[in-house]
């Protein structure tokens, strides 16, 4: 203001100059010209760090379900199977040989092994039970083959060999059963992803209405604001500002919370490990932990939140002040 | 005491506001303002008085652009408000100072935040106004409550408060609704003394009051309102 110095005597100057040369770096608390940490404020935050939560947990789920399938896979994906069926004009034990010779020699093979008879009659007890006389049943033989670490072998030749010198004799290479277990996986993922949208959705519908309720309960400040010269697109940055700050508060306590029980969950299955429970849930899902990027993706969301949260509320705000004119 | 207005304004610059048959009415209640023609010059230093009610507020408020006018027609700065974009809207409004009745102070910021206010909303660092702005606390007397936050001001602290933040600018027209009213009469000369001193280094300077003690110490110009209709006492 340049009209002060006018009014005051060169002593005056003097010691205004002294008490200038004092002033501290900063005299502005960088408050908010916006205040949005009111009660609704709070809530919106808490309603925000819920839906994190429940973001975060559909995406972990998602995320241990496909590492589980892919652990699946890669195990199914390494063996292949053959099956020779009895037939009464031939020597089953020569056929399983033959056939062992025959995957032996193709390429890409680690090992192959011949399930015996009695471990091939052991295969059926779960269905038929203990203590039968397999004798009169035409119990197939199976021959596992091990393929090696990274080999991508093409089995159409082990395949024509098997036809063309044991009849009775199938390759089944599980690929029915891995696709399968694709499309299961992938529903799962594709499920998983769907309900992280609707959440952000959900967020981004929240934070809709508490701007257009901080408008409203602010109307005075925005005029204030307006008056002394702030533009639309500075107040809208205003919201902004404060609306993302809100949500990354409440989308880090979310997430946070998400990935405690996570560690949790990990903890107890751990501990239940030698219970018959404990192996189930442990055959189903692993180890029941998720890796880095399953962490990655928590923390991406987290600040998704927090960035839909920012950006609508800007939209919201400028939608506002010109529907207000 | 005189102001500029009567010696020496710009006589070849647009009028800062000019109103040409401007009419006001809410909803469709009759019109509380009527056939109000009048311009205020650069530099010119003027009073609105009139009687409590008379629609002193709302003059201020048509000229803020804060309440539209039902008929006629508004000009600030030389620029038709009725085809004004809201980036020219901006522009006019940061070349006005405003004092409210009701101080409009934002009880979340201190007293230097609020004066500081205008200076921040047009994006300038601190450190380029925080001088100035403490110079102008210290001399409206708030040097020892720039901290303190309005809620804990009195009603003469948080006037000058008020005021500080509009001159913080230097704006081209400043309008002050009732600037004196929550003060001593010693401050008020005080007040009067720095609007004038404001209005000699270039800004139109309209007071809205009924105080004619205040009135009485200044020979300008009266724009009087009465029964909707403006009376101008030259």
């Amino acid at each position: 203001m340049n009209a002060a110095p006018q009014h005051r005597s060169k002593k005056a100057a003097a010691a205004a100059d002294g008490q200038k040369r004092a002033l501290p770096a900063s005299l502005s608390r960088n408050a908010p010209l916006v205040p949005v940490d009111s009660a609704g404020g709070q809530a919106l935050a808490a309603v925000i760090a819920i839906l994190t939560f429940l973001a975060a947990l559909c995406a972990g789920g998602a995320e241990l379900v496909s590492a589980s399938s892919a652990q699946w896979r890669s195990e199914i994906a390494r063996e292949v199977t053959i099956q020779i069926r009895p037939n009464a004009q031939r020597s089953i034990d020569q056929d399983v040989e033959r056939a062992v010779a025959l995957a032996r020699q193709a390429s890409g093979v680690e090992q192959a092994q011949a399930f015996t008879k009695e471990e091939s009659e052991r295969l059926l007890e779960p269905w038929l039970g203990t203590g039968l006389d397999f004798k009169d049943l035409p119990v197939p033989r199976l021959i596992v083959i091990k393929i090696k670490q990274d080999a991508k072998p093409d089995f159409g030749p082990l395949r024509q060999a098997l036809q063309r010198d044991v009849p009775g004799a199938s390759l089944d290479d599980h690929a029915l059963w891995v696709s399968r277990l694709s499309t299961m996986a992938n529903t799962i993922i594709g499920v998983g992803i769907f309900l992280v949208a609707l959440v952000l959705l959900a967020a981004g519908l929240a934070v809709i209405f508490a701007t257009r309720g901080a408008m409203a309960g602010n109307r005075e400040v925005v005029e204030v604001l307006h008056f002394v010269g702030a533009n639309d697109d500075f107040i809208a940055r205003e919201f902004q500002r404060r609306f993302f700050r809100l949500g990354l508060r409440g989308s880090a306590i979310g997430a946070a919370a998400a990935l405690v029980l996570t560690l949790i969950l990990g903890f107890v299955t751990r501990s239940w490990r030698a219970s018959p429970a404990g192996d189930q849930l442990e055959a189903l899902f692993g180890a029941f932990t998720i890796s880095w990027s399953g962490y990655t993706v928590v923390i991406l969301i987290a600040f998704l939140v927090a960035v839909i949260a920012g950006i609508v509320s800007r939209l919201t705000v400028r939608r506002f002040l010109n529907e207000s004119g | 005491m005189r102001a500029l207005y009567d010696e020496d304004y710009d006589e070849g610059a647009a009028p800062a506001v000019h109103f040409e048959n401007v009419g006001v009415r809410y909803g469709m209640g009759p019109e509380v303002l009527r056939d109000l023609t009048f311009s205020i010059e650069p530099n010119s230093f003027q009073f609105l008085t009139g009687p409590s009610g008379a629609g002193k507020t709302t003059l201020l408020r048509l000229i803020l652009l804060s309440v539209k006018p039902t008929r006629g027609l508004i000009s600030l700065f030389g620029e038709d408000v009725s085809r004004i974009s809201k980036d020219e809207l901006t522009s006019v409004r940061r070349r006005m100072g405003v004092v409210f009745q009701d101080f409009r102070l934002l009880d979340h910021l201190t007293t230097y935040e609020n004066v500081a206010l205008p200076l921040r909303v047009q994006g300038k660092e601190e450190s380029s106004y925080r001088a100035e702005v403490v110079e102008l606390l210290r001399w409206v007397g708030l040097g020892d409550r720039m901290h303190m936050l309005p809620p804990v001001l009195s009603g003469g602290e948080k006037q000058r408060a008020a005021i500080a933040r509009a001159l913080i600018v230097r704006p081209d027209l400043l309008l002050a609704d009732e600037p004196t009213g929550n003060v001593d009469p010693s401050l008020a000369r005080r007040l009067l003394r720095l609007f004038i001193e404001l209005n000699r280094l270039g800004t139109s300077v309209v007071i809205a009051t009924h105080d004619f003690s205040l009135m009485d110490q200044l020979d300008v110009r009266r724009l009087v309102l009465g029964d909707g209709r403006l009376h101008i006492d030259e």
